[in-house]
């Protein structure tokens, strides 16, 4: 069970939760299963092609997985994953 | 820092710095630098209020401000610049008195306007450090790639409700907003501040890691956010940092960069420059506060939802509303009868008219948006309602 983060935009679309604990092998697959549990999320994360949207980051541990495997980035039990969105607010 | 170092101190600086020149990583060389320094604060709100605050005590020579705003009610929860007295007053004049109480040697420089592709590299060319304490998506683009194309570091931090970031860009090696977030999201998909709300003391968290950043690339000491995301969480009291890397497609900062001068911001993330002129609503598609009241007290047959949050529910309402968040409306339409007739509202009439194009989507004939919200029912029929 891989922990998956949830930023405060997108809290509400996991029933306020911060954090979701999710099994599977790849970054890609704990993503998939965690906006078919919720569905709403899925807009907020995969454009229509299913393809992970430009303005969300997503790092295993501490590093974005652009740099790894993408979302073919292997994820264990102890791993964190995080979602971090572009926010903009600063007034 | 290329700036040249002023000659000496007075005794009333020596006297006011001297916390800082007994600490060897700033002393007299590095309190000279700060003096020297010419630091651009984009933004006099809930970032820039720290921000400038602390870079005038800190002894910074020159603090730039780019604002244009007037001082509001709800500003005083976070802008701690600024005090009730100055309400209606200009954000730059009421900042430059504040940073001028705190220290006089300051020289403030007032950049009254909106920052633009057309004015920004002639605002910022002077300056040896941009800090960005922007609200939009449009200007947070524009101040990264006017950095990157003048080569001065953007200290970053941006907030969302309990949430902050904050990092160091656009220094000679390390990475650009650009690199961290190739594009904004659509408009509409991330809310702003002043729809999502923000918990007041964030800026002032998120604004003082940005004072430190400035002051450490103007003492060049210490280890800066270059190539690191600082991630902040208020309500659980975390911060995680995330690594960050230049990105070799950069469009800006990259080997292979395609934007070589400043664009058109608003169009790169969709959004229209001047405020959207309301769609052209057809005939009964829109109603006053009056016309609603009128309504409302001869009975007229009619069904009234308000599409706002349960917590906004809680701190005002207008008689006989029923509350159906836009989020939930799409999901609950069916609670709904399709022949009868209804009036939408918000806060502001925003949220409305898209509830309404969300109800004549779904077939609903007789939908009208009450214009101005809330606000507006406040304004023009019932002043016992509060503002927010």
């Amino acid at each position: 069970m891989a922990k998956i983060l949830i930023p405060t935009p997108l809290r509400h679309f996991v029933n306020g939760q911060d954090a979701v604990e999710i099994a599977g092998a790849t970054v890609g697959e704990c993503l998939e299963k965690l906006t078919t549990d919720f569905g709403d999320l899925r807009k907020n994360l995969f454009n229509d092609e299913g393809k992970l949207r430009s303005f969300v980051n997503v790092y295993l541990n501490d590093e974005d997985i652009r740099y790894l495997d993408k979302t073919a980035t292997a994820a264990g039990d102890r791993d964190t994953i995080s979602i971090v969105p572009s926010i903009a607010g600063g007034r | 820092m290329a700036t040249a170092v002023p000659v000496a101190l007075s005794n009333e600086e020596v006297l006011r710095y001297s916390r800082h020149l007994i600490l060897p990583e700033v002393g007299m060389d590095g309190q000279l630098k700060l003096k020297a320094a010419r630091v651009l604060c984009i933004g006099a709100g809930g970032l820039g209020a720290p921000l400038g605050m602390y870079l005038a005590a800190a002894g910074v020579g020159t603090i730039g401000m780019v604002d244009f705003d007037v001082v509001d009610r709800t500003n005083l929860q976070r802008q701690i610049i600024h005090g009730t007295k100055d309400i209606g007053r200009k954000k730059l004049d009421s900042a430059a008195e504040t940073m001028i109480d705190i220290n006089p040697n300051v020289n403030i420089v007032r950049h009254e306007v909106a920052l633009s592709s057309e004015n920004a590299l002639e605002i910022m060319k002077d300056y040896d450090v941009v800090v960005d304490g922007t609200d939009n998506f449009p200007t947070r683009y524009l101040v990264n790639d006017a950095c990157v194309l003048l080569g001065i570091p953007n200290v970053y931090g941006s907030i969302y409700r309990f949430e902050g970031q904050a990092s160091v860009f656009a220094t000679k090696d390390g990475p650009c907003y650009r690199c961290l977030y190739p594009e904004p999201p659509p408009p509409g998909l991330v809310p702003s501040c002043a729809e999502g709300g923000v918990l007041g003391i964030l800026p002032g968290m998120i604004g003082i890691v940005q004072a430190t950043e400035t002051v450490k690339l103007i003492l060049g000491k210490g280890e800066t956010l270059v190539g690191r995301l600082m991630l902040y969480d208020a309500m659980n009291m975390k911060v995680r940092e995330m690594k960050l890397r230049k990105s070799p497609d950069c469009p800006i900062c990259g080997p292979n960069r395609t934007i070589r001068e400043l664009i058109d911001y608003h169009q790169f993330c969709g959004v229209p420059k001047q405020p959207a002129q309301p769609e052209p609503v057809a005939a009964g598609g829109e109603i006053d506060a009056v016309g609603l009241k009128e309504l409302l007290d001869r009975n007229h047959d009619f069904v009234l939802i308000d599409v706002r949050e349960p917590h906004e529910y809680q701190i005002c309402r207008i008689p006989k509303a029923r509350l159906i968040p836009l989020g939930e409306l799409p999901k609950r339409v069916g609670e709904l009868d399709p022949a009868a007739e209804y009036i939408i509202h918000c806060r502001s009439g925003v949220r409305s008219a898209k509830a309404c194009v969300v109800l004549r989507e779904a077939g609903f004939r007789s939908v009208r948006n009450m214009a101005g919200g809330i606000l507006a029912w406040s304004d023009k029929v019932d002043p016992s309602v509060p503002k927010y």
